[in-house]
């Protein structure tokens, strides 16, 4: 193989006249904690609101969960976000797709909306099955205490349900920040899509991918960690993984 | 103060789970419901504050009419107290706070008169020191004991206990029946869902048998225990469970 590493390539000056390549993969990873955070915090409203209808007795609510989940999650995120983005403005009156297609940092509120939906179906299914892992009973009591069923919810099936969910959810939000490289279809030039100008204008492909991937792999860790303690501060004394 | 009129449910159309039951509860009396498994006596107890719906007949508790679409469930729900068999505290909230949160929430007390009230409680109960702990910390028969407070906490017009020592070692039964006994001697109006014929014939003044979804009988304690039981079944019953 006939390749030049050159690891001194992230000091040199990016074409771009924006510092040095590495200020250019810092930007994408900026840019890829900020799409991915948006698009968890919308996975975690829309999942749970989803996640708790799923598991109301009502039917109406259920089909509705059950509409959200099956649409969100049978579609290949890739799909989505194109539709999201080139498909959508086109079905809207020509006023508002025209707003759409103009909006600054399109393909960021995009990549944002579309993978926290995407996500919200993941967390709302993983909620369903934290509250149905739940006693029966714990609602019973509640209700036979005079709550309501969303102060039910609200302090007594959710707290617990949560609680029990935390373990998959950390994979989740790793899952979000991953899918975020998906959105450089839609030209968002986050970490990944820094790392491939990278590679075009300097024809380092494997230490462009190689920060990329060290890039990633921090950020996870970080994830992982805040989630672990997270879980050990939310423990109950005396219950399942609680010490 | 429970009035139970020709209530009839049905968990499918060829399951009929209660019969035609009718039978009352007056203020300051000690009902004690027993019979086999799947007799449907933990279903009609749990009809009386309507965490099981019903199709036919009427429960009216207090005056006001449980199975009527107008009457405010949970304002209803939270005079009575309710007892369950696997005690069901919320596993996240401390003892006291398992105590004070239907008081905040539904009663709409302070904290401090909520935990002033959960703390005599535990007292009463015996529990006092347990207060800061969580519910896993606890043995069953402590957990029960709490489970009485809580629903003691919202100064309840009736009590209600569905199996409430089924779910425990028999070193812990008597901790718990114990605080029933004086719960009754005390005046307060109970349901009692339960095998124990000892605590029945304590305290309890009306027996009911129910078999297969029917109250096959309901009588006087004396009668029930002293007496011989109308039927069949409840003879039955009875030879099998005072037999050892």
């Amino acid at each position: 193989m006939n390749y030049n590493w050159n690891w001194h390539i992230f000091l040199e000056p990016n074409p771009m006249g924006t510092g040095t390549y590495l200020d250019m993969l810092l930007a994408g990873l900026v840019l890829t904690i900020k799409t991915a955070l948006l698009a968890w915090v919308l996975a975690l409203i829309f999942g749970s609101v989803i996640g708790v209808l799923r598991t109301l007795p009502s039917r109406t609510a259920y089909w509705i969960g059950f509409c959200w989940v099956e649409f969100f999650r049978n579609m290949p995120l890739l799909v989505q976000l194109f539709l999201w983005f080139f498909v959508l403005p086109e079905l809207l009156p020509r006023g508002a797709g025209l707003w759409l297609k103009q909006l600054p940092n399109a393909p960021y509120w995009t990549a944002a909306i579309g993978i926290g939906f995407f996500m919200s179906a993941r967390v709302a299914v993983q909620l369903q099955a934290g509250i149905g892992s739940l006693p029966r009973g714990q609602k019973n009591a509640a209700t036979a205490l005079g709550l309501t069923t969303v102060q039910s919810y609200r302090y007594i099936l959710l707290p617990m349900a949560f609680r029990i969910i935390l373990p998959p959810l950390t994979s989740e939000f790793l899952n979000t920040i991953k899918n975020t490289a998906v959105a450089i279809t839609i030209g968002l030039i986050e970490l990944t899509g820094q790392a491939r100008s990278m590679q075009e204008f300097s024809f380092q492909v494997f230490e462009a991918f190689t920060a990329a991937t060290v890039l990633y792999l921090l950020v996870n860790f970080i994830v992982v960690t805040g989630m672990r303690f997270l879980e050990r501060y939310v423990a109950i004394p005396g219950y399942i993984s609680g010490k | 103060m429970i009035e139970i009129k020709h209530v009839n449910k049905w968990y499918s159309p060829s399951f009929q789970v209660l019969k035609d039951c009718t039978t009352s509860v007056t203020k300051g009396e000690v009902v004690v419901v027993c019979g086999p498994s799947g007799s449907g006596k933990s279903t009609l107890i749990k009809c009386v504050n309507a965490l099981e719906p019903f199709q036919g007949g009427e429960i009216i508790l207090d005056g006001v009419k449980v199975n009527d679409p107008k009457t405010d469930l949970p304002k209803l729900r939270s005079r009575v107290g309710m007892v369950f068999q696997h005690f069901e505290l919320f596993p996240h909230l401390r003892i006291v706070d398992n105590l004070c949160l239907a008081q905040e929430k539904v009663l709409g007390r302070k904290h401090d008169e909520a935990q002033a009230k959960g703390m005599k409680l535990l007292e009463r109960v015996g529990l006092k020191e347990h207060a800061r702990k969580f519910p896993a910390e606890l043995s069953g028969g402590q957990q029960q004991r709490v489970a009485i407070a809580r629903a003691l906490a919202m100064d309840p017009i009736a009590m209600l206990f569905d199996e409430p020592t089924s779910a425990l070692d028999p070193e812990m039964i008597s901790e718990v029946l114990d605080v029933m006994v004086d719960l009754a001697r005390e005046g307060m109006t109970m349901m009692v869902v339960t095998h124990e014929m000892g605590f029945a014939n304590k305290v309890a003044d009306r027996v009911i048998f129910m078999d297969r979804g029917e109250i096959v009988e309901d009588a006087k304690k004396t009668d029930f225990f002293g007496g011989t039981p109308r039927s069949d079944r409840a003879q039955k019953f009875l030879s099998k469970i005072l037999q050892h």
